[in-house]
């Protein structure tokens, strides 16, 4: 059995349940359908003596049941998948988060302790781990078939997927979108450790976490010049900001999540807070996403404008 | 139409109308202008057909055995924008349609020839750009255009080759415009709504998809064109701006464009499987009826090929069950196909077995489809060789089976001469079982997850790819055994006379080739269609 | 085939039956073409409304800038031209062929108008730098996403503006073969399906009139 086909994570064996389900369901259609046709082939054919009187050619009856039928049938396989389909598109609270950023032709990591990688990944068997994807540049897609996970990376905006590994090894990623000319070799490897082990691989490779690399960056691009306590410039207060409904000039509401942080950053003049001057200067072709993602993870830390200060 | 005259009637549309070159390219008859689609359309098959020889030879090889990278991509792009666009779109409904729907309806030529034949020269116009687009070193986006990547980021003719599908794509909308009006007013006395033949029926609802999805591609693709040339932003993140959009309305018509592909196809099953059992067809209503729905709810399901592009989980739901529930109407169409063989007298000839492999193949792409259909199947299978396998199923099993059955069926009415009937069914039996050698071990593969698009690939799926390519080169040998014994048919067949399948329909009651205006007198319908008594 | 209307052959193609069949064929074919316009512009005013939705505030900035006044002289300029399209057909229909040209010459000669004051308004804003990927250097915050604004702006009216101009050739050459007494109370479907398609390029308008011009001033 290849690597590929192994049922490695928790949702893995219900997709195959379902998947072997219809299997079983189609071949008994194409069986019949097959069949019937084979049987009327040769019973029919020219100068056979079959009976072949009171044809008909239409029966009420028999279009509705063949209507209604595979129209219940079909129903039946919709609410099935459709309730696998929520718990795919929803991570499990105590998921522990991974950033992926994609780009031509790369998958690189980011472990919240500040652990990176390029084209693998290390995670931990049991633990629900969910992905925070963005891409550099053009549409990729993080797909592990052992997993039957697969989500479009888009340059952006953040798309996440969640798995939890249920088998020790290593499962090969693929990008399943287009990207252009190297798309084929943009591959890597999902490894899979006992949680000791990867504890361990995260303290080996440790270095400062993504959220005390946000506050450097917060420090060096010069966030901090504006938006920090002692700033005199009338620049929105960001400690505590994530999460939290932030009033906009143009009179809307929205939610400060990680769309809303990114997109201030590189697209300030989209979403201008409510009171204050559009002054931001856009960060577009400065930083790279990566370096959004630790801002990001910065802002969301407890209290970053305290983390600040004590730089 | 008992009386078989043996030799070909002088006085047909391919001697008597105006002579020579410009006779043809200047000609206003829908039976010459469908001539003359089939000529382009065979070039282009063969052109996409290179392409395709191209990528199964490369894909021997795990590291890939022919070319690099980047020409593999302009490969794949190539075979898709010629096949879609260039072979599959026109394919029916621009050569068998433009021949047969004037015959079929009783009239004498199609509500607006002169636009007809400019449809031509669209379909001509939008080749040469793209092959230009090749010409100058080809393109690499794929034949879905993807931004950003096709606006931002892909260094090739891009531009070129959006103007060459924008082009051909008003050559359709204008064929379909030409179709509709022609069945609505064109029809001859007595020939009602349910009178129609199915084939007719399927051009209507084909027709209705190609006027109102072709403008949507069309102004995609310019905003493409304009994004590439002065930055209009509208898909390009960087601006702010959603190349998902991009994909909502790329598929807003590229999904109905498969049922433009697939639904002229199950209108020449239906012919041919009436002739070739020799009775009604089973539920002639419900055959109508399903392909009108196929074509209305075929705009409703374009989600579903973003199952996983980002759209939100709602959206994923309420596509999930359209695209079921567009299923219906195709499982309706198959069991009555089956019912029609019931108590019949079924004759072996090529087109009933064109027509026989169309039901199977279709079906077996259908079926698969449900798994597509099925979102959380749908992430473990989308962008993989299983979505490859199962729209060759539906476009080559069956559209190019279909294509390959009518043409057969019809050859006697287009070129006066019967064709021989040995080969074609060698080669028909060939075509099946090449076609699932071909792409059976594509489902395999896709099942393994295998990516499509995939230059090189881990060493795991190299047997199944070897298996396809294998089947590939039976696929391409029984499709050029019709360009031959066809060819010489066309000197050496036999003179066919008007009806030598002893078929119903008013194309089989005027002369082979038909004169130029169809008919000597317009006829009279009187009774529904395929009165058969064996 | 009556002796009657044998004089009519001219007009009437080689595949119709009758006058009638001609004309209805004619009229459907041009509503046909209309529904696929409305798909064409309908995917530009889809695409309006999404990028809206997401840069309200650019789009009211840069429908600001546009030209309130030229704007509403040119919506107007359309609608009294679609009326005398309407007359044309109305009075071609009860034979008055003369009449009719000069309407439509009229009509024509509002689209011409219609074409020029809307090349003041490009002029104009190539002259403020309002062109992206041209020359686009406004000054204020929010140039960036405006740029979306205007790169719309110029798609949908540009557009619209090729509709004009073939519509101007159509009506001219309608009006020179309307003075030369070419149609008649029996034969007339030329001109009421150009004035169908004239009405389609006027109910455009009367949808991007207000996206482009009124809506950033309701505030």
């Amino acid at each position: 059995m290849m690597s590929t086909t192994l049922q490695a994570s928790s949702i893995a064996p219900d997709i195959d349940t379902l998947f072997n389900t219809m299997l079983v369901v189609s071949s008994i259609v194409v069986a019949g359908v097959f069949g019937t046709m084979i049987v009327f082939c040769i019973r029919y054919r020219r100068g056979s003596p079959a009976d072949r009187t009171e044809r008909k050619s239409s029966s009420l009856g028999i279009e509705l049941a063949w209507t209604l039928v595979p129209l219940v049938l079909f129903i039946g396989l919709f609410g099935w998948s459709i309730g696998l389909w929520q718990r795919l598109q929803t991570p499990p609270a105590d998921s522990a988060v991974i950033y992926i950023v994609a780009k031509q032709w790369m998958w690189k990591a980011q472990h919240p302790n500040g652990q990176r990688e390029i084209n693998a990944l290390h995670v931990p068997i049991g633990q629900p781990i969910q992905l925070v994807m963005t891409s550099e540049d053009v549409i990729h897609s993080f797909y592990v078939p052992a997993f039957r996970v697969k989500q479009d990376v888009l340059p952006g905006r953040y798309t996440q997927l969640w798995f939890t590994a249920t088998r020790l090894g290593s499962f090969p990623l693929f990008c399943a979108e287009f990207c252009g000319t190297d798309h084929a070799v943009m591959r890597g490897d999902i490894d899979v450790m006992q949680p000791a082990a990867y504890a361990q691989w995260l303290r080996q490779h440790a270095s400062e976490t993504l959220a005390t690399r946000g506050a450097t960056l917060f420090r060096q691009l010069g966030c901090s010049g504006c938006h920090g306590s002692q700033s005199t410039v009338h620049a929105p207060d960001l400690a505590g900001l994530y999460g939290n409904t932030v009033a906009l000039s143009d009179g809307s509401r929205v939610v400060a999540d990680d769309r809303y942080l990114h997109d201030s950053i590189m697209l300030p003049a989209l979403q201008v807070v409510a009171g204050y001057a559009p002054i931001m200067p856009s960060y577009q072709g400065r930083i790279g996403e990566e370096d959004v993602l630790a801002l990001i993870a910065y802002l969301k830390s407890p209290a970053p404008e305290a983390a600040h200060e004590q730089h | 139409m008992n009386s078989t005259d043996r030799t070909v009637p002088v006085d047909n549309y391919l001697t008597a109308g105006e002579p020579g070159l410009a006779g043809w390219l200047c000609t206003h008859d829908h039976k010459r202008i469908g001539i003359l689609y089939a000529i382009g359309i065979t070039f282009f098959f063969f052109l996409g057909g290179i392409a395709a020889t191209l990528i199964r030879l490369n894909l021997i090889v795990p590291a890939g055995a022919l070319m690099s990278a980047e020409t593999y991509n302009k490969a794949f792009t190539f075979h898709g924008v010629v096949m879609v666009w260039f072979f599959l779109i026109p394919s029916i409904p621009a050569t068998l349609g433009n021949f047969l729907l004037p015959l079929m309806i009783g009239a004498r030529d199609v509500a607006f020839p002169r636009l007809n034949l400019f449809s031509w020269y669209l379909y001509v116009g939008g080749g040469l750009f793209t092959i230009g687009a090749l010409l100058l070193g080809g393109v690499d986006t794929g034949w879905t255009f993807y931004t950003p990547f096709s606006t931002m980021f892909s260094n090739t003719h891009v531009v070129l080759a959006v103007i060459g599908v924008f082009v051909v794509g008003f050559s359709s909308i204008l064929t379909g415009l030409n179709f509709i009006v022609t069945v609505h007013t064109m029809r001859t006395v007595g020939m009602h709504w349910f009178r129609l033949p199915l084939f007719v029926w399927a051009l209507y609802a084909t027709s209705l998809v190609m006027v109102l999805a072709t403008p949507v591609l069309a102004m995609t693709l310019s905003l493409i064109a304009l994004e590439r040339l002065f930055g209009v932003g509208i898909f390009d993140p960087a601006l702010g701006g959603d190349p998902l959009l991009f994909q909502h309305f790329f598929w807003f018509y590229s999904h109905p464009a498969v049922y433009i592909m697939i639904l002229p196809a199950m209108g020449v099953a239906s012919e041919l499987i009436t002739c070739g059992v020799r009775r009604r067809i089973f539920g002639y209503r419900f055959m109508a009826w399903s392909m009108m729905a196929i074509a209305v709810i075929g705009f409703m399901v374009w989600g579903h090929h973003m199952f996983v592009a980002g759209q939100s989980m709602y959206a994923g739901i309420v596509f999930s069950i359209l695209s079921f529930v567009v299923a219906v109407p195709s499982a309706i169409k198959v069991f009555n196909w089956v019912a029609t063989l019931h108590k019949g007298t079924i004759d072996f000839h090529a087109p009933m077995l064109y027509a026989l492999g169309f039901v199977g193949l279709f079906m077996l792409g259908g079926l698969t489809g449900l798994f597509l259909a099925a979102t959380a199947l749908d992430v473990n299978l989308t962008d993989t060789y299983f979505v490859v396998a199962h729209f060759h199923y539906i476009m080559v099993g069956g559209s190019v089976m279909a294509y390959l059955g009518g043409i057969h069926y019809w050859w006697p009415k287009i070129t006066g001469r019967l064709y021989p009937e040995g080969p074609a069914r060698f080669a028909a039996i060939l075509m099946f079982f090449g076609f699932n050698l071909t792409f059976f071990p594509q489902y395999l593969l896709g099942y393994l997850g295998m990516p499509r698009r995939y230059h090189a690939y881990p060493e795991p799926f190299q047997w199944l790819n070897v298996l396809s390519s294998a089947g590939a080169s039976i696929l391409a040998a029984s499709y050029l055994m019709p360009l031959c014994y066809l060819g010489w048919s066309l000197w050496r067949g036999a003179a066919a006379g008007p009806n030598p399948w002893r078929a119903t329909g008013l194309e089989w009651t005027t002369t082979s080739p038909p004169p130029v205006h169809n008919f000597p007198l317009p006829p009279v319908v009187n009774e529904g269609p395929y009165q058969y008594c064996p | 085939m009556s002796e009657a209307s044998t004089p009519l052959l001219a007009n009437r193609a080689i595949q119709f039956d009758d006058d009638a069949q001609q004309r209805e064929s004619s009229v459907l074919g041009m509503w046909v073409f209309i529904a696929t316009e409305v798909l064409f512009f309908g995917v530009l005013f889809v695409g309006y409304t999404v990028a809206r939705v997401q840069f309200p505030r650019a789009f009211a900035d840069g429908g600001a800038r546009t030209d309130l006044l030229l704007g509403s002289i040119e919506t107007g300029i359309l609608l009294i031209s679609s009326c005398l399209a309407a007359l044309a057909v109305r009075d071609v229909r009860f034979g008055a062929c003369r009449m009719a040209s000069w309407l439509l010459a009229g009509t024509a000669l509002l689209g011409v108008t219609f074409l020029v004051l809307h090349g003041i308004e490009y002029h104009a804003e190539y002259e403020e730098a309002l062109i992206p990927g041209m020359r686009y250097h406004p000054s204020g915050h929010p140039a960036r996403a405006m740029m979306i604004f205007f790169c719309l702006y110029y798609v949908i009216t540009g557009f619209h503006s090729l509709h004009v101009a073939i519509g101007v050739a159509l009506l001219s050459r309608l009006a020179w073969k309307a003075s030369r007494g070419a149609f008649s109370s029996d034969y007339f479907a030329p001109v009421e399906v150009t004035a169908l398609y004239w009405h389609l390029v006027d109910i455009v308008w009367i949808f991007v009139y207000p996206l482009v011009y009124l809506v950033g001033r309701s505030a």
